[in-house]
């Protein structure tokens, strides 16, 4: 179907009458190729300005049977399976508002439309932050930060996102608007939602609203950098570093071949200790020198994703002994098939991989070789990015062990119609 | 129970796993909230995940209750027995099955103690956070389900955040693996909604966590305030100016007489005191800790002192965890509370309790985790004085709502089982508390696991707050509360 049949037939039917009724016709408009997912097209692009109109939206889909697929900044949609179907995108682009920013109690009550770098500019004027540093902050949004449990490199120190939600407002599927956790850092009552919806791509509902435990943003910040031979020797460095009683909120490898391999590691606090802290680390790494470096390093993660093209970037989770292992096993891949590889690994043994080569069938061989090496190290594969085409030939999400039926049971109970991105998640959720 | 099933339970576990007699079944009639007693049918203490699997099995097709119960120590009836259901004890099961110090995780079975983790580590530097002031004899297992906190959670997070892997047993008696070593399994965070969910989602038989260095040095200031009001203007300055402290702490007058009392922890005579526990890089700590005096004294603190070294931080802390059970010594009867709030709501909090206190001419000791909100008031009174406890549970239930209108959590720490349930309706709506029971009917359709815990019933009457009466352990000095 063309667009302007798409759009023709859209504009006339029921389902256009009724979502423009809760919107208001301005902010429902008939999607443009830019809004495919995975060149899924949908009809159309509607953007609710409250959790109310977010549920009365969900509502109506689900009575008539049409499939939402939730947009934040939209730098995540390619992560996952290839929809079944997209009837409309829901964009939180108009939940955008920092709600509260009670500094006195180091939380922020902010909406999920709102994007990363403008949550910490208000935060900033409190001399406070969102101890989270996830890709592309400008366009990000605090609601797909969650649905996809991005996390970066300050994860090492403050925690995943998941540990600094204190609260999450949810519209579900059924047209309610449910409220779970609350405004407080210590809170037991009732079982813990956000957990469940944080991570879950969306599709048990959608989050328009969330409060975050705050940190304060320290005095003085520096970065240091050591070059090492052999991703053994950078392990060995990371996990010296790790069983130190250095205070480090940054710790990386990256590496873009096997014998050239960088050490990035980050300090905070007041100035007096981060000199206190480089005399340590000098202790630690021994004959391998440290030098002061400049702060962007700590993007390395995000540079993966600039111009993916045709490229493979797959996301490796095993344990901080088992980095040198993956990175041993990933170059001697690509040099036998001709691939260029690059890996940032974080030091709690999250490690990013960017995968280019001339053909799909290369990238492919080395995917399931290095897939199979991390089945072996008993950690997870998931792949963030891949040309389309490749994704009917693979399991992007990898495999789920023996708790994919309790989870389609909990994707039943929430969303039993399938409306929120079908097919998206985990073994075709 | 009929000798049936008796029999065929002990197939399954043995004489050394059954109990049976009607006086060894009543140990198991409460747990740390003794107020609420029932006794069950039989106790199974499975030595291992298989046993587990089989007591659940039967209880499935007998379609029996069951309670799963660690060391019993929680505060609001989570492991309390269902009536006509067994209880399923972890006990036997206390194994550290691994340690791995490069990774900074270990692997357990659920009846291992909070302590005994750190014990496993501590020669390696590594310590387990989440601190229960009953990690003496509480299991690991009995954490999970109540998500437990301690008094360095303002710093270090609760017990959801260093759990990675869980292996459970559901009501059907399938058993899964959730998460594991690694982070980010692919697929919903299962282990997050587990963690908390007091025994209603299934049986832990095995869980994976992590550890964090100790840190190189850790101190704790005492400050003498005239005021709580005082010493929690002391609080905010000290996070306004950038700090993050393991721990702050405030105990007002009546606290500190009961600790005072009992452990003679030689706190300055004053009205409200300030414990303020920096830890981090030895530098960083010294540095730091010359702010934190002025601080306290640009607020009105008079007195200030310093404990260096392990010994005298511990006395300190002695005193603080004394003071739940220390409060007997000053009051014959009292109640528990464990309500929590914005930190900037304190001040306001705090004359509304002293208000209602002196309205209902009732005594209410406070001590409180002022990092992060979490208050404990002490409602005291005389029940041999008529008219006393009724007016001692009003103010209770009044400090509750108060908690929930600052925008603050009836619990968070101790839980909702038995005793708060009714409450879950002040604090969520019908919507909320309709999305929790969806997902537990996902985890055990046939409602099973500790049925009638956690939510209202339909009798909309609200439980009244119970008395505080100690637990033999904490009577035997094993626990105290805090």
């Amino acid at each position: 179907m063309s667009q302007a049949q798409v759009q023709n037939r859209v504009e006339n039917n029921e389902a256009w009458i009724e979502l423009s009724a809760i919107v208001g016709p301005e902010h429902l408009r008939p999607a443009t190729p830019e809004d495919a997912v995975e060149a899924v097209q949908p009809a159309g692009v509607i953007a609710p300005g409250t959790a109310q109109e977010v549920a009365q939206v969900l509502r109506y889909c689900n009575s008539a049977g049409l499939t939402i697929i939730p947009r934040g900044g939209g730098t995540q949609l390619g992560l996952g399976n290839r929809p079944r179907q997209a009837d409309f995108v829901l964009s939180l682009e108009r939940l955008n508002r920092v709600i509260e920013h009670a500094w006195g109690d180091m939380t922020v009550t902010v909406e999920a439309g709102c994007t990363i770098d403008r949550l910490q500019g208000v935060l900033r004027e409190q001399g406070q932050q969102l101890g989270a540093d996830p890709m592309q902050p400008q366009r990000a949004t605090v609601g797909g930060v969650l649905a996809t449990a991005e996390s970066g490199t300050l994860r090492i120190r403050y925690g995943a996102i998941r540990d600094l939600v204190l609260g999450l407002e949810i519209a579900l599927p059924d047209g309610s608007v449910i409220h779970v956790g609350g405004k407080v850092v210590k809170n037991v009552a009732g079982y813990d939602l956000t957990k469940l919806a944080i991570g879950s791509l969306g599709t048990l509902g959608v989050i328009t609203r969330a409060v975050f435990r705050l940190h304060p943003i320290p005095v003085a910040t520096a970065t240091y950098t050591a070059t090492l031979p052999t991703m053994s020797d950078a392990t060995k460095l990371v996990l010296a570093i790790l069983d130190s009683h250095l205070v480090y909120t940054g710790l990386q490898i990256h590496a873009r071949r096997a014998d050239q391999i960088f050490v990035h590691v980050r300090f905070e606090g007041i100035p007096e200790s981060l000199q206190d802290q480089y005399a340590k680390l000098g202790r630690i790494a021994g004959a391998h020198e440290f030098v002061e470096c400049a702060g962007d390093v700590w993007t390395e993660r995000q540079k993966l994703f600039v111009n993916p093209g045709s490229s493979v970037i797959c996301k490796c989770c095993v344990l901080p002994s088992q980095i040198g292992s993956l990175g041993d096993a990933l170059f001697r891949q690509t040099d036998l098939a001709e691939v260029a590889a690059t890996l940032v690994a974080q030091g709690t043994g999250l490690a990013e991989v960017r995968l280019d080569a001339a053909g799909q069938q290369p990238l492919m061989t080395v995917l399931h070789a290095l897939r199979a090496e991390v089945d072996r190290l008993e950690g997870t594969t998931t792949v963030s990015q891949c040309p389309g085409t490749m994704k009917d030939e693979l399991d992007v999400w990898g495999t789920v062990k023996d708790a994919l039926p309790l989870m389609r049971r909990i994707k039943q109970k929430f969303d039993p119609g399938q409306i929120l991105n079908p097919g998206r998640f985990v073994g075709g959720i | 129970m009929n000798a049936r099933l008796a029999s065929e339970f002990r197939s399954i576990v043995g004489d050394a796993g059954l109990v049976s007699g009607p006086e060894q079944l009543r140990t198991y009639e409460c747990d740390g909230l003794t107020l609420f007693r029932v006794v069950p049918e039989l106790v199974l203490l499975p030595a291992t995940a298989q046993e587990v699997q089989a007591i659940v099995k039967v209880c499935h097709r007998e379609r029996i209750p069951m309670v799963a119960r660690g060391s019993g120590t929680g505060l609001s009836g989570g492991a309390l027995p269902v009536k006509g259901g067994v209880v399923i004890g972890v006990s036997r099961m206390n194994r550290i099955l691994e340690v791995d110090v490069p990774n900074a995780r270990v692997v357990v079975e659920p009846g291992v103690t909070n302590s005994a983790i750190t014990a496993a580590v501590s020669p390696h530097g590594y310590f387990y956070a989440p601190d229960p002031s009953s990690q003496v004899v509480c299991t690991v297992a009995g954490n999970v389900a109540e998500n437990s906190g301690g008094a360095h959670c303002f710093k270090y997070g609760v017990t959801t955040t260093y759990i990675l892997g869980l292996e459970v047993v559901l009501s059907d008696g399938s058993l899964l693996r959730l998460g594991g070593a690694s982070l980010d399994q692919p697929g919903y965070d299962l282990v997050g909604a587990f963690v908390g969910s007091e025994g209603t989602f299934g049986i832990i038989t095995k869980i994976t966590l992590r550890v964090i260095k100790k840190p190189e040095t850790t101190q704790t200031l005492m400050a003498a305030f005239n005021s709580s009001s005082e010493a929690g203007a002391a609080v905010s300055a000290i996070i306004a100016s950038g700090m993050f402290p393991a721990a702050l702490e405030i105990m007002d007058r009546l606290a500190l007489e009961a600790a005072e009392a009992a452990v003679h922890p030689n706190y300055p005579n004053c009205q409200a005191l300030l414990l303020v526990e920096l830890d981090g890089s030895t530098r960083e700590v010294e540095l730091l800790m010359e702010k934190v005096g002025p601080i306290c004294q640009s607020c009105g603190a008079w007195e200030l002192r310093l404990a260096k070294t392990e010994a005298e931080r511990m006395a300190v802390w002695k005193g603080r965890k004394a003071a739940f059970a220390a409060v007997g010594r000053i009051s014959p009867n009292y109640l528990v509370q464990d309500g929590v709030i914005p930190r900037t709501a304190l001040p306001r909090v705090l004359g509304e309790i002293d208000r209602l206190s002196a309205e209902k001419s009732l005594r209410v000791a406070n001590v409180f985790h002022a990092g992060d909100g979490n208050l404990h008031p002490l409602v005291l009174y005389d029940r041999r004085i008529a008219g006393q406890e009724e007016r001692a549970m009003d103010l209770a239930e009044d400090i509750l709502r108060l908690c929930v209108e600052a925008g603050g959590s009836i619990t968070g720490e101790h839980g909702i089982g038995e005793e708060k349930k009714q409450f879950m309706s002040v604090m969520f709506s019908e919507a909320d508390l309709d999305a929790m029971q969806r997902l537990r009917s996902a985890f055990d359709p046939y409602d099973l696991c500790n049925p009638t815990k956690m939510f209202p019933g339909t009798d909309a009457k609200l439980q009244r707050p119970v008395a505080y009466e100690p637990h033999p352990i904490e009577i035997a000095g094993l626990a105290q509360r805090y």
